[in-house]
């Protein structure tokens, strides 16, 4: 098994110079681009996204350089695991959290811009002094035995770090439950309890669910009511400050129903209203 | 490709992270640029490993990529915690411990 998927590692490496010379000036422009935009745009989800771009360009690269374990490790652990755990926590937080655009410390952009070009100085100046030799090609020592090199090496040479990183992942994940779980501060109510609550509440039906005799039954489309006025009810509280213009036509009996463009059109500016986001 | 290419876009990649994290005030957003980092060091890893023709910087890069997973998890925990008594995700909100 391991030695078919080095023999595969070994027909991913084995590229010609102008083949990988155009691979890394097409990933290069696209991972850069992408994370300039990951620190341009303002909604957390378009990070994420912009952020996967680099990532699999870098794992990409990485299966360019001779190393297709660390593509793959990149590839699974990387865009599959971590960046899934990023978008888990933001639906969590709130889909629609961006970040404000106004400056609580005065000049932190400009003192971020200085410090970058000062950084950027830095590390080109040090790269310029570097001996960097010229690559040779990636060659089998690279690729055929990249999983059984890999392995040999992480378990007779690394192998102390190896079982420190063990005992690291086994501390992140009891630390992650510590402080995710929340103590119980009242004694779970019973379902007497909560029947009782429902009986005081004076409301013993559900809410009334979204778009009930609505044109649409899409969830930001709250129910109509008898006389035609809706109920506010009927929507989620996270949807409503969404779009306050949600308007359901109500169409008697016996008339045309109008085609959904109208409502397409309103759907739209109302995703192009700005200033709504702002947390 | 010379491995300086793959070292100065490593540089270019890090300090585009480094500006992220002194700009955007959204404690998710800082975390994906503190990510961005440090796939840029790994970047730097696996091309110096080439350069030398051994595995040791890929052993390295595979470190720094489980470090990176233990990091990212008790981080989004404590951002989760945060969240949850402050209702924001926003680093300026968070400044209880400074009086």
């Amino acid at each position: 098994m391991s030695h078919t998927l080095a023999a595969a590692g070994h027909g991913g490496t084995n590229t010609d110079l102008i083949a990988e010379e155009t691979m890394f000036w097409i990933l290069a422009v696209a991972s850069v681009g992408a994370a300039l935009a990951m620190i341009l745009v303002r909604r957390a989800v378009h990070c994420a996204l912009m952020l996967a771009v680099v990532m699999l360009s870098l794992a990409t690269m990485y299966a360019m350089q001779g190393a297709p374990f660390l593509a793959f490790v990149q590839i699974i652990v990387y865009t599959g695991a971590v960046l899934m755990l990023f978008l888990f926590v933001l639906m969590l937080i709130g889909i629609s959290s961006a970040d404000s655009v106004v400056e609580t410390i005065k000049g932190q952009r400009m003192a971020a811009a200085l410090a970058a070009i000062g950084l950027f100085v830095l590390l080109a100046l040090v790269i310029g002094h570097a001996a960097i030799g010229p690559a040779p090609p990636a060659n089998a020592d690279n690729g055929v035995n990249n999983l059984t090199g890999l392995a040999t090496l992480i378990f007779t040479t690394y192998v102390f770090p190896f079982e420190v990183t063990g005992a690291l992942l086994i501390t992140a994940a009891l630390g992650a439950m510590v402080l995710a779980h929340r103590e119980r501060t009242s004694p779970k109510p019973s379902q007497r309890d909560l029947a009782a609550r429902r009986v005081a509440s004076g409301q013993l039906a559900p809410d009334p669910s979204p778009g009930v005799y609505a044109l649409h039954d899409a969830a930001d489309r709250p129910a109509l009511l008898p006389d035609g006025s809706t109920s506010e009810l009927s929507v989620s509280e996270t949807l409503s400050p969404r779009d306050p213009s949600t308007e359901p036509r109500f169409v008697p009996l016996g008339e045309p129903v109008p085609v959904t463009a109208a409502s397409d059109e309103q759907s739209g500016e109302r995703e192009a209203i700005p200033g709504r986001a702002d947390s | 490709m010379s491995p300086v290419h793959y070292v100065a876009l490593s540089v270019i990649l890090f300090v585009i992270g480094g500006v992220g994290v002194l700009v955007r005030r959204n404690a998710i957003v800082v975390f994906m640029c503190i990510e961005l980092m440090l796939n840029a060091c790994n970047l730097a890893f696996v091309a110096f490993a080439r350069m030398h023709q051994n595995l040791d910087g890929q052993v390295i890069a595979f470190f720094v990529m489980v470090v990176a997973a233990a990091e990212v998890v008790v981080g989004l925990a404590i951002l989760m915690a945060i969240f949850r008594a402050r209702r924001s995700a926003s680093v300026d909100d968070a400044n209880l411990l400074k009086y």
